[in-house]
């Protein structure tokens, strides 16, 4: 019997002839094998999950700037045409040229957290929105954005809370909450050029942003609508701010005052404002009635620091009691002002 | 008429040999005792008793360093579906580099020389089809269009692989042999007696499991190696990479009468009689020595024009046979298992990673369910979504997660359940600011409850409950039972802080049907998604208040929140 197994070419074989017939199996267990070894992942498990909790973050840059009517200045502007308190309150501060640049890039962060009509009280007031956006854009803003991440359906909010209309019409762009615009942020670490600064929160570590109108954004303008809130008081400025986060920010409830008091250390923004034009006074924060709603200090205040206008707000909902525990928190972390008697409060009628 | 009757003499001597064979250097003999069949059977036996081995060893005082999941990590189809998956490969994976290479050598060897799952299914062949005649045999040996079909399996494969989905493991022949024998061979011998384990170790889905491989196996006796010639991906990966081959079976025309006795006991069916179909050869030799006529060799680098170098399939067929892998991907993944609508019987061991990459890595060979000393592991049906079926989820009624284990994430080899320290699964040392792993939280059912509900004593849930301090704790109560006696009882509760999920107190409480305390999946630490608690910022720990170093057993809640300051004015 011949041999079944012969390791010689039956027939005469050229070199060139052999590259020609072997060159693509070569090639191919090179570049397979090559593959599989530059992409070996030796990891065990400590290394994956600390990878994993060392996973990339984004940071945030500071929004603000020095305050020339000083740190401390709120304005209080009662009234009741929005369009000529927002443009009073500005003038106030300085004039909002003093902050908003020809070329910026604007965000302006209502609360558009509820499917609810604006005279309920639940959301930020459209008029007050929309003068916003109209003064900034006099001041030469490139793009006016509008963004919040609402609990109820997003594009439901924008439109009964008449907030999305009322961003088109004074020129603002809309930007909805889709998921691929979420991102995990250092949260409280700040970048400054290349510099990046800061700890973390007392209760915010990582956690999910709306980062997209962020990154886009060179100036940040926060309006909240003067709230109360079943657990934590008082929804104003600086509760606004948990409608830029997602994930599971219904744990949050479970530390409500250390997360707020995270809230200034997280962003920095260029201005806030409380829209009080209408008070939620009770059942907040979602309203219901308009019994609920107090139109008879109609006044919007505005600032550089969140803490000292939320101080200011907390009167306006009339209770006894000490005020929210997240603003004196906020105060003991160097955060921004309670103390009304440290605030240079300007208050007038227009 | 059974056999052909072979000719008595070589009908011609070849005029003018085409080759000048006699000073070749003949590696194996052809004929005698040793010859390269007797060879090959002899390499099958002894790969499938280093499976066997593997098996056995994967179990609790026995895996002592031992590569047990070898067959999985030489296998290239898990080495491709999880480098296209996750962009990596993992750990041992690296073995499956070694196969690939051999195969772009010399052919699908793997099929007929070392996989032990298809020498299972040629000795079920051979078994059964030993009164076939000779034309029989021949009949059911020729190439059929339908062999095709594993192609566009593995194409289904590697469409819903690109886009993240691990779904080899259904028929991947090495992920389907350790399942089956994990889940329905040891437990059945387990049965009758064969103490494979102290306490015998059961499994949901064990029917299913062991359909399959029965199907799969048995379908040997209608058509020899039916699943592999028809259905295994791994074999058309396999075959797919003979194409690149250097060597295999050639026939020498010129010495070739057509007496077809080359397909008597050809096992790839790949047409030796003809133009070789590379792709489907197993390199098993049989034809060579069938062949009366000495016209068949296994030659190097034979001639291209004397072959059918690439798999018999279309390429719109592929094609079409991807994107139907990339639609099981969307139409899986649309039904929210994995986001919104996640199980809370999703309950995964300690280690593993988070869902989504879980589902990208994960084959299904259940390794982690064999060595899992308490069985509390158990394969999924539809509690993570169909990408899901038979991947590994707890289930407290069958067992509980031993603390001081982690052996599932060992022999994981594709690094779904990680290799995690004890250390690490405790929270202890270097962990201490991340905290232990945990896989779900315990929910009391008060209505199920003896002490809560029907004025009797128990916690049991307590006593076994393994960390410290003890996630479960009592107030203690003294009522009136229906007859006026005084009755103090313990009622027990859960600090959420410090439950890990093992599920010890599930598995060991008295409500036996429907367990008075259960763990549900929220809670667990791979993902922020599914966690329960609010982690603190500064340290990244679950808050766990410091001062809890004991049981705070007999503390009445407060009354009101001191921070609560909106009293109505």
């Amino acid at each position: 019997m011949a041999e079944p197994v012969t390791w010689r070419s039956p027939h005469e074989i050229k070199r060139r002839e052999f590259m020609r017939y072997a060159g693509g199996t070569v090639l191919t267990a090179v570049a397979g094998a090559g593959l599989g070894l530059a992409l070996h992942d030796g990891r065990d498990g400590r290394q994956y999950f600390e990878d994993l909790a060392n996973a990339e973050t984004v940071t945030l840059p500071r929004y603000d700037l020095n305050n020339p009517a000083g740190p401390n200045r709120i304005a209080v502007v009662h009234g009741q045409a929005a369009s000529v308190m927002v443009k009073a309150a500005f003038d106030t501060l300085g004039g909002l040229d003093k902050f908003i640049v020809p070329g910026d890039v604007v965000l302006v962060k209502p609360n558009v957290a509820f499917d609810r009509p604006p005279e309920m009280g639940a959301s930020t007031s459209p008029e007050v929105l929309s003068a916003v956006i109209q003064q900034v854009r006099e001041c030469g803003a490139k793009r006016v954005l509008v963004a919040d991440n609402p609990i109820n359906q997003p594009e439901g909010c924008f439109e009964k809370t008449g907030l999305g209309p009322a961003a088109r019409a004074a020129g603002g762009e809309v930007i909805l909450p889709r998921p691929e615009r979420f991102t995990d942020l250092a949260v409280g670490r700040l970048r400054e050029g290349d510099q990046v600064t800061g700890e973390p929160g007392e209760a915010l570590d990582r956690w999910l942003v709306f980062y997209e109108p962020l990154r886009l954004a060179t100036k940040v303008i926060g309006i909240a609508p003067a709230k109360d809130h079943n657990l934590c008081g008082a929804s104003m400025t600086m509760k606004n701010w948990y409608g830029l986060l997602g994930g599971r920010r219904n744990q949050f409830h479970q530390a409500i005052h250390e997360v707020i008091a995270d809230f200034p250390l997280m962003i920095k923004p260029t201005l806030v404002m409380l829209d009080a034009t209408r008070i939620l006074t009770r059942n907040g924060p979602t309203g219901g009635s308009l019994a609920d709603v107090d139109t008879t200090q109609s006044q919007i205040v505005v600032g550089t620091d969140m803490v000292a206008v939320d101080a200011y707000g907390w009167g306006l909902l009339r209770r006894r009691g000490r005020p929210p525990e997240y603003l004196a928190r906020a105060k003991r972390r160097g955060l921004g002002e309670d103390d009304l008697g440290l605030v240079d409060k300007v208050e007038f009628n227009v | 008429m059974s056999e052909p009757v072979p000719p008595a003499v070589p009908a011609t001597e070849p005029v003018a040999a085409p080759t000048p064979a006699p000073e070749t250097p003949s590696s194996l003999p052809a004929g005698g005792w040793l010859r390269v069949t007797r060879l090959r059977v002899l390499t099958q036996t002894f790969f499938f008793l280093v499976f066997l081995a593997a098996i056995w060893l994967t179990s609790f005082g026995r895996l002592r360093g031992w590569p047990t999941s070898l067959f999985l990590e030489m296998d290239p189809l898990v080495g491709l579906t999880t480098l296209l998956t996750t962009g990596t490969l993992y750990r041992a994976m690296l073995w499956s580099i070694l196969l690939f290479v051999l195969t772009l050598l010399l052919g699908r060897v793997f099929c007929n020389w070392v996989c032990p799952m298809g020498t299972l299914i040629q000795f079920t062949g051979w078994l059964t089809g030993r009164r076939r005649t000779d034309q029989q045999r021949i009949a059911l040996s020729r190439y059929r269009k339908f062999f095709q079909l594993k192609y566009l399996l593995l194409a289904v494969v590697l469409g819903a692989a690109v886009f993240g989905s691990a779904q080899n493991g259904w028929f991947d022949p090495q992920p389907t042999l350790y399942r089956s024998f994990t889940v329905g061979v040891l437990p059945i011998l387990g049965k009758l007696g064969v103490p494979v384990s102290v306490r015998p170790h059961e499994h949901q889905f064990a029917w299913l499991v062991l359909g399959m491989f029965l199907l799969i196996v048995g379908s040997a006796a209608w058509i020899p190696r039916f699943f592999c010639r028809t259905l295994c991906p791994l074999g058309a990966f396999l075959g797919f990479l003979s194409r690149f081959s250097l060597a295999r079976i050639d026939r020498d025309p010129a010495k070739c009468v057509d007496c077809d006795l080359c397909l008597k006991t050809c096992e790839g069916a790949s047409d030796p009689q003809g133009a070789l179909r590379k792709s489907e050869c197993f390199v098993c030799f049989n034809c060579i020595e069938d062949c009366p006529y000495d016209a068949l060799s296994f030659q190097w680098l034979p001639k291209r024009g004397r072959e059918v170098t690439n798999p018999d399939v279309g390429r719109r067929s592929v094609i079409a046979a991807a994107a139907l892998g990339a639609l099981f991907f969307g139409i899986s993944r649309t039904s929210g298992e994995t986001t919104k609508n996640w199980s809370k019987t999703a309950i995964r061991p300690p280690g593993s990673v988070p869902e989504k990459d879980f589902l990208a890595r994960c084959i299904k060979c259940d390794q982690c369910i064999r060595v899992c000393p308490t069985n509390v592991l158990q394969p999924a049906w539809l509690e993570t979504g169909v990408e899901g079926v038979f991947t590994p989820v707890m289930n407290m009624r069958m067992g509980y997660c031993e603390l001081n284990c982690v052996l599932c994430g060992t022999v994981c080899p594709t690094g779904a359940i990680q290799k995690i320290s004890l250390e690490q699964k405790h929270g202890q040392g270097e962990w201490a600011s991340v905290g232990p792993v945990t896989s779900g939280t315990a929910f009391y059912d008060r209505g199920r409850c003896f002490p809560w509900a029907m004025d009797r004593p128990c916690v049991v849930c307590e006593e076994v409950c393994p960390v410290s301090p003890k996630a479960i704790y009592t107030r203690d109560v003294v009522i009136q039972d229906r007859w006026g006696n005084p009755v103090t009882l313990h009622r027990p509760y859960i600090d959420p802080s410090l439950c890990i999920g093992c599920g010890i107190c599930e598995h060991e409480c008295p409500v036996a049907d429907e367990r008075a305390v259960r763990v549900t999946a929220v809670g667990e630490s791979r993902s922020k998604e599914r966690s329960l608690l609010l982690e603190s910022g500064n340290t990244g720990q679950r808050a766990v208040p410091s001062e809890v170093v004991a049981p705070v057993g007999d503390t009445p809640f407060e009354g009101q929140d001191p921070f609560r300051s909106d009293e109505p004015g």
